[in-house]
């Protein structure tokens, strides 16, 4: 069947809720919260409209939202549930329980701002957060993204048994409207065969059981595996993005999508939504004299380690933009970045922007000051502040 | 052993056992004997899922599983939730739930684990109405963890944190009626069971698995380690906890109460008898044991009420 893509104007919740039900799940298990609700009810009004065939558990609370995925996705079934912000902070013990039992549920989560204050809006601590769950994590930049990770995703847990997280952002995706080229039903079968189990608890053959006390004398082999199967995702992301790529024309292969970095000078470098605005600024930029390029990280867990070794070699400096904190240290991508490239010969000169917190406006002129404030501390072959609070009113 | 077929016919109880030799529990554990019962009705087309409890050890450490069926242990207040997902993932995929030949999906959790912190997940379990059963076991504190109060330990027990001292002792609340709580979600079965009566345990286990939806089982299990209790008096415990009506024996069917025998022999015995054989009661004065009869006697009296109301 030739591919032949089924344009739609949805929002990124949309986006999502389209791309779960082509992947074929089995099992939705999903409490509401802002701005995450919309992805589960439009679930719910396909299978009201007799559109998918899907097990739907309206839970109590996303703690257990995630508890009855991971029952679900024991049980053999494909299970998936969204969440955002303090959802995603209750589900955080079952996050552990997931890829502990190597359970390949796949989430959404939409990035939102952390309470106190209560905000709705978009920051990316709150997946940031679950770094260390063992989680794949996948950030959008767009509804297309959205789409296209939600596939993606659940084809590399399947395959390494580990759970997986698309992101998008509060507001920006989640509920503003875009083109989305969908896939013909057929054509995401053939990409995404139904799940085969790593192990079946429908199966009474041979009683066993998962989960059970790990004694120290072989708990640290277990997280071994994880921590291999994690290094295994790497190869099977690039896969995955190739293949899908050759099927539909959207090629995902780079962990860190790389846009007019050739010759530039210093790059931008961040995740999610606010990338689209950084490669329109960088375009502009380029126009302007400034030999600039963006680099989008897609993959934050497994961290593309590698890619990001062979981008900094090329230039003279990063300006790491990071729509999150950890407090006591700094944005947490560039925590992560600088930590990669330690070991390697690469040392471009690194400065970490905190941009956008809470769903501040961050726009094409704010990429512009960031560039012409690089531009100084490059050719100055120094920095002025290593962390530097970009939006902050003095 | 092949226990042979004329011997088999006098049992009253299914001779087959689906719960292995060598498991870990304590001598005296009820829980063990419990989960011996339950995998007597059900057999190995079980699923069961066990939060932590006791019962995460006695099925054993890594690699092992002391259960002939299939175990998913999960975390401490999930139970509910599981079972929820294991029984959509089972009607997704086309395999039959509960029935003769169906699969049972059983949650088996201690009293922490369900009147604690578990109650969340146990009551949206409950008014989702799943088709699978839990069953609380019962031994009235947080023994895994070293024998702490739960909502559901006695008024006037001694435990590691509410201990009976020289002057006073600390557990001033009576015994949280989580069975209540759970008829309250209307559920079409829910029954109390002990350990002492395994043929009506068994009786409604079976019954579990007929009834679509979900069913609930607070079953009493005594513990001599957490109730300073001799190891050969656990049965004796379990029979004077329902002769004493302290846990009386009860079904909750489609709105219908049903008081089962022996709770309704005789009058009940005084409940000192079934304090005087534990450790934990120790410290009770006469008059602290009078404020406990009391409770019994008026939960006994309002169960009575419900029988004959709505029997």
């Amino acid at each position: 069947m030739e591919y032949k893509p089924i344009r739609k104007v949805v929002s990124g919740n949309y986006a999502a809720a389209y791309a779960a039900k082509h992947a074929r799940v089995q099992v939705v298990a999903a409490y509401p919260i802002t701005p995450q609700t919309s992805i589960i009810e439009k679930i719910a009004e396909f299978i009201a409209n007799g559109e998918a065939d899907i097990q739907y558990v309206p839970v109590e609370s996303e703690h257990s939202a995630m508890a009855a995925c991971i029952g679900a996705s024991a049980a053999g079934a494909r299970a998936f549930t969204a969440t955002s912000a303090q959802g995603l902070a209750l589900m955080h013990e079952m996050l552990h329980w997931a890829s502990g039992a190597r359970l390949p549920v796949v989430m959404v989560d939409v990035n939102r701002a952390m309470a106190p204050p209560w905000s709705v809006w978009d920051d990316q601590t709150d997946s940031l957060a679950q770094r260390d769950t063992g989680w794949l994590q996948f950030y959008a930049e767009n509804n297309q993204e959205v789409y296209d990770g939600v596939l993606m995703a659940f084809k590399v847990a399947e395959t390494v048994n580990v759970p997986a997280m698309v992101i998008e952002s509060a507001f920006i995706l989640s509920h503003t409207y875009d083109v989305v080229e969908m896939i013909p039903q057929e054509l995401v079968d053939e990409f995404l065969p139904p799940r085969e189990p790593l192990y079946d608890l429908a199966n009474f053959e041979k009683p066993f059981s998962v989960g059970a006390l790990g004694t120290p004398a072989d708990y640290y082999e277990f997280r071994y595996k994880l921590a291999k199967a994690h290094e295994e995702a790497k190869k099977v992301i690039k896969e995955v993005g190739k293949e899908f790529g050759e099927r539909f024309g959207r090629d995902y292969s780079q962990m860190i999508e790389t846009y007019r970095t050739d010759d530039a000078d210093f790059v931008f470098m961040g995740m999610g939504s606010l990338m689209g605005t950084v490669k329109q600024a960088v375009d502009v930029l380029r126009e302007e004299g400034y030999k600039v390029g963006a680099a989008k990280v897609r993959w934050f867990r497994p961290f593309p380690k590698e890619e990001l070794y062979e981008l900094a070699k090329n230039v003279d400096g990063i300006a790491v933009l990071d729509r999150n904190f950890s407090f006591g240290q700094e944005g947490i991508l560039f925590n992560e970045a600088k930590g990669a490239l330690y070991n390697t010969g690469a040392k471009p000169l690194m400065k970490n922007y905190i941009v956008g917190l809470g769903g501040r406006d961050f726009t094409v002129n704010d990429v512009r000051k960031i560039a012409e404030n690089m531009k100084a501390i490059i050719e100055k072959g120094e920095l002025d502040v290593e962390v530097d609070w970009y939006h902050l009113k003095r | 052993m092949e226990i042979p077929e004329n011997v088999k016919k006098r049992l009253s109880l299914p001779a087959e056992e689906h719960f292995y030799a060598g498991h870990t529990a304590c001598q005296g554990c009820g829980a063990a004997l419990g989960l011996r019962y339950v995998l007597k009705a059900y057999g190995r087309k079980t699923i069961f899922t066990i939060p932590a409890c006791c019962s995460t050890i006695i099925a054993g450490a890594w690699p092992y599983n002391t259960l002939d069926a299939n175990l998913f242990h999960t975390a401490f207040e999930t139970t509910g939730a599981v079972l929820g997902g294991i029984e959509a993932a089972l009607k997704a995929r086309g395999i039959k739930v509960k029935g003769e030949d169906g699969v049972m999906v059983v949650g088996w959790a201690g009293d922490g684990g369900t009147a604690d912190i578990g109650l969340q997940a146990l009551s949206g379990f409950l008014e989702r109405g799943h088709d699978a059963l839990y069953i609380m076991y019962d031994n009235e504190a947080y023994m895994n963890t070293g024998i702490q109060r739960s909502s559901s330990t006695p008024f006037g027990a001694w435990t590691t944190n509410t201990p009976g001292g020289k002057k006073h002792f600390l557990e001033k609340r009576h015994k949280k009626k989580v069975i209540d709580i759970v008829i309250a979600h209307e559920i079409p079965y829910a029954a109390t069971a002990s350990v002492a009566y395994p043929e009506d345990f068994i009786r409604k286990l079976k019954k579990a698995q007929k009834t679509p939806g979900p069913s609930f089982i607070q079953l009493f299990a005594p513990c001599p380690t957490g109730w300073r209790s001799p190891t050969d008096k656990s049965i004796e415990l379990a029979r004077l906890a329902v002769q004493t009506a302290y846990f009386p024996l009860f079904e909750y069917e489609n709105g219908k109460y049903k008081i089962n025998m022996p709770s309704t022999k005789k009058e009940p015995k005084p409940i000192e008898e079934f304090l005087k054989l534990q450790g934990r009661f120790k410290y009770m004065t006469k008059e602290d044991i009078e404020v406990l009869q009391q409770w019994v006697n008026r939960e006994w009296e309002k169960l009575k009420k419900l029988a004959e109301v709505f029997g």
